[in-house]
């Protein structure tokens, strides 16, 4: 059987359960930054699904989420920040580019997160 | 399949984990763990302070007393009115604390030579330069004996640290200050060892000049000769205006230090022994020359009103956060407003609802160098008045990040902390072994001094308060609302016979000891003075006829303090406004001497037609150093450059850098002498260059530079000077860079490109106290606030805000009171 992605219901569901767990995580910053690598992992075991749909999932969970937070707080602050900080780093003060850098990183780090821990199920058949 | 599928998955998850949850390693520098700082609910982001943001707030404490009201104005200053006065200082802790955070770790780490610990082995030679300086040694000092013999100090001083370490408590990772997450270290508890760490890093900035100048000098001398050195190094002033009108009577000294009889050999004239350099250390950058400030005071017979006015602005490097941070504190004892520290309690300079008082820098020498015989490498024994003395060893531990402890011993002598010995050597120091004795390492109550100022009513409180002072020296000007004005230099001044201390001293016997510490009465001063203002701007502080040494002319300049004077003599009918525009004057007194001097050799038929074009760009400047002149920019590089033709290849010839001589020496010959030999390049041998020929030289080089300039566009003054208020890591985005900005060295405006007046206040003592003042810089040290920089372009542009200082009731009511923070006792 091909592994081939089909938009399903629980991939949704496990996209948005993903960012919500996420978020919720990350209110307690006494934990690690990267706390939801852990909770994506065990979100793809619990929820087994084809690997595609798996990093999809994990990907836009966290992508997005974070694409969210970072466009209100950024809007709120008029972009004074975002510009200083897209200085520093060598982005030519453009604070679109950090913005897409960031979501970007929150993307690749939850979707093979959420494929990895997809993998260590047993395959299942659709 | 499976299985290497899911290996490659881990792999790469775990691997794009560390990559961004390490600090990459760019040239000197670490990036943040990119990860980290860009994660929205951790990261940078949580710093992005919301527009028009709402600071209400209740905060509970058991540490309080009672409760405490504090109302924020528009410019978000608190406004603190508290029922008990340890309350307040709880507060104005925990304020400092929730707003400047990450400035006053940072500045009191660099104090601490704590720097290593969070930036790497880059900054170890710094942290061992203050270690070896003793700053913590003098700040231990201060705190033990405020432990034991001041208990208000000891309460204040504690009530303080309890606030800010209230605000830490309930500071969550996420909301740390964004210099943390960008260098990737934590908050840590605050303690009073940091608030007095913090007093003493505003003494070296002071005072800690000598630890480069004195070595610097003393190779400068032993390079030169004695002969040529004292014809280029004169302290001679001859247009000195003193702060003390000249032709005041002195009292006969206490104290008569007399220069020992071995001082001929063993020390003016004493030659360099070639010592093998064991190491050189980079040194930081010595405080700078221009840490000075104007301060002055008007009498109620030069004003309109016939109340005075007191105006104050020091002159310090120009950061962002600012050093200063504006506050009121209100309590039943007093009720005062001014310019405060991060990392002290009380108001620094400032006034209250009967006073005002400000301070400039007195520059007097107060740190030495004796240079010691030890028995051997192990230092224990040192040679000291026919006998070994016994060493003690003060063993200091700079953690390094990403390496391993660094451990100095120091060998503690009765002069004070071996600073450079084969353990430890920088350029300068050319392998000598050489203890300091600073006053800066005698415990100091100066945080009561301001306590006591905060609290004064009149001039007998104002001179009770400053009496306690002992380091740095200041000049504390002050003003009351029942009409008196004053002026008092005052500190822990060593009393010296001439020229002692300029040089590393022999430390074998006590004969080149400290004579003693000149009594308070002594130090200068000056009360309701009959021509109606008191004023002092950095310049020597008395006329040659006082009986004490004050030091080298190069620690005292010359210039501001003729202008200041000259201008308040002529003032009449003074408005606090007519004192906003001294303050930010910008004629430059240099210039007008030196122009004329210039063109006494300055040969038009010699010189190439840019040149002669430059020339007249000069000539038609009004001396006023405005922003858009292009006449300073032409007058300062030739300046500089006929100095460099003058001096240049004399010390050019030394290995080291050598202290350059005063620009007053350089004019002085060139108004007494225009065959002065010294201008003689000896590089050529064939002809005897005469200043003529130096000065035209001189102006055909600075042409060269100034017609690129021209062309890119940067002859006006402040394009070229390019001011700038830097912040603390020197990371260009985080600063404002190029401000449109006059001013200079030698002018009351004395902007610079990174030093200028850091907190500029007139204060005009009416029944109400009309008060303006400001600082380049902003309430907030968040960078990510739009209260950050906020004064910045006022302060350029010379403006000043009206200061709020107002009881309760009134300042609840006023329109541009904004915000309520409710502090509760529980």
């Amino acid at each position: 059987m091909k592994s081939s992605l089909s938009i399903s219901l629980k991939l949704v569901l496990t996209m948005f359960l993903s960012a919500f767990v996420a978020y919720a995580i990350g209110l307690y910053s006494i934990l690690p930054w990267w706390s939801f690598v852990i909770t994506n992992f065990f979100i793809a075991i619990l929820f087994g699904q084809k690997p595609i749909n798996s990093f999809l999932a994990g990907a836009l969970g966290i992508g997005l989420l974070w694409l969210v937070l970072i466009l209100i707080m950024d809007s709120q602050n008029q972009h004074l920040l975002s510009t200083k900080v897209a200085n520093i780093l060598p982005l030519n003060g453009s604070y679109a580019k950090l913005i897409v850098i960031t979501s970007l990183i929150g993307f690749l780090l939850g979707g093979f997160a959420s494929l990895t821990g997809s993998l260590i199920r047993k395959p299942k058949e659709v | 399949m499976r299985l290497l599928s899911l290996l490659v998955s881990a792999v790469v998850t775990i691997a794009l984990l560390i990559v961004l949850n390490t600090q990459l390693s760019i040239g000197t520098t670490k990036t943040p763990k990119l990860g980290y700082f860009l994660s929205p609910q951790q990261g940078f982001w949580k710093n992005a302070e919301k527009i028009n943001d709402n600071f209400d707030a209740t905060i509970l404490s058991s540490d309080l007393k009672g409760n405490v009201d504090v109302y924020m104005d528009d410019r978000l200053v608190p406004h603190i009115y508290a029922d008990h006065d340890e309350d307040a200082y709880f507060v104005q802790g925990y304020l400092h604390a929730k707003y400047r955070l990450w400035q006053m770790d940072f500045q009191t780490r660099v104090a601490a030579g704590r720097l290593s610990e969070i930036a790497g082995a880059d900054k170890l030679s710094i942290d061992r330069f203050f270690r070896r300086l003793g700053m913590v040694y003098g700040a231990a000092q201060t705190e033990q004996y405020i432990n034991e013999h001041n208990p208000i100090m000891k309460a204040t001083v504690e009530a303080y640290t309890k606030g800010v370490n209230a605000y830490l408590k309930q500071l969550a990772p996420a909301d740390m200050p964004f210099e943390y997450k960008l260098m990737n270290y934590t908050p840590e508890e605050w303690t009073p060892l940091k608030t007095y760490l913090f007093l003493m890093f505003m003494s070296y900035d002071l005072t800690g000049r000598s630890a480069t100048a004195d070595l610097q000098l003393t190779n400068t001398k032993e390079f030169l000769g004695y002969d040529l050195f004292t014809k280029l190094y004169t302290n001679q002033q001859d247009s000195l205006d003193p702060i003390i009108p000249k032709g005041t009577v002195f009292a006969k000294p206490s104290i008569i230090p007399i220069q020992p009889e071995s001082a001929d050999s063993l020390y003016f004239k004493k030659e360099g022994s070639p010592h093998s350099v064991a190491s050189t250390q980079k040194s930081p950058e010595a405080p700078d020359k221009n840490n000075g400030s104007n301060n002055w005071a008007v009498s109620g017979t030069k004003t309109k009103s016939g109340r005075p006015i007191l105006c104050s602005d020091p002159h310090l490097g120009l950061n962002l956060p600012s050093l200063w941070y504006e506050v009121q504190i209100t309590t039943p004892t007093h009720s005062t407003y001014g310019a405060s520290f991060p990392g002290s309690p009380a108001v620094i300079i400032g006034f209250n609802d009967s006073v005002a008082w400000g301070v400039t820098n007195a520059g007097r020498d107060v740190l030495d160098y004796y240079e010691i015989k030890f028995k051997d490498s192990a230092q224990k024994e040192y040679w000291y008045n026919g006998k070994w003395e016994t060493t003690t060893n003060r063993q200091e531990i700079i953690k390094v990040k990403d390496s391993a402890d660094v451990i100095e011993n120091i060998a503690m002598t009765h002069w004070g902390p071996t600073m450079f010995d084969w353990h430890y050597q920088n350029p300068q120091s050319k392998g000598r072994n050489l203890a300091v004795k600073w006053t800066g390492h005698n415990a100091s109550t100066g945080v009561e001094t301001f306590y006591k100022l905060n609290r004064a009513k009149n001039y007998d409180d104002y001179i009770n308060a400053i009496s306690l002072w002992k380091c740095p020296g200041q000049n504390f000007v002050f003003a009351s609302k029942n009409g008196d004005i004053a002026i008092k230099q005052q500190g822990s001044f060593v009393a010296r016979w001439e020229h002692q201390g300029d040089f590393i001293m022999p430390g074998e016997d006590s004969s080149y000891d400290w004579k003693g510490i000149i009594p308070n009465e002594e130090n200068p001063m000056i009360k309701n003075p009959l021509r109606g203002f008191v004023s002092s701007a950095n310049q020597k502080p008395v006329d040659p006829s006082y009986p004490y040494y004050l030091g080298t002319a190069g620690s005292f300049p010359l210039y501001r303090g003729i202008s200041v004077n000259k201008r308040l003599a002529e003032m009449d009918q003074i408005t606090a406004e007519d004192m906003q525009h001294l303050q930010t004057d910008n004629y430059n007194v240099f210039a007008q001497v030196a122009r004329p001097a210039l063109h006494k050799f300055i040969d038009p038929e010699i010189l190439s037609p840019e040149a002669n074009r430059m020339i007249a760009l000069m000539d038609n400047w009004n001396l006023y150093n405005n922003e858009n002149e292009k006449g300073i920019t032409v007058f300062k590089l030739i300046w500089d450059s006929v100095e460099n033709a003058v001096w240049g290849d004399e010390l050019a010839k030394s290995p080291i850098p050598l202290t350059k001589p005063e620009s007053f020496v350089l004019l002085d010959q060139m108004n007494k002498d225009t065959n002065w030999v010294i201008a003689d390049n000896i590089d050529t041998k064939e002809k005897v260059e005469t200043l003529k020929d130096q000065v035209n030289l001189g102006v055909e080089k600075a042409t060269k530079v100034l017609l690129q300039l021209e062309r890119a566009g940067k002859l006006n003054w402040s394009n070229f000077k390019a001011t700038r208020v830097s912040h603390l890591t020197k990371i260009e985005a985080l600063s404002r860079m190029n401000l449109p900005i006059g001013g200079g060295v030698n002018i009351i405006n004395a902007t610079t490109d990174t030093h200028g007046p850091s907190w500029r206040m007139v204060v005009h003592l009416t029944d109400e106290i009309e008060a303006y003042g400001l600082y380049p810089g902003g309430q907030s040290g968040n960078p990510g606030s739009p209260f950050y920089d906020t004064f910045i372009n006022y302060w350029a542009s010379g403006k000043y805000y009206r200061l709020l200082f107002l009881p309760k009731e009134k300042l609840m009511a006023n329109e541009r009171t904004k915000w309520h923070i409710q502090f509760k006792t529980i």
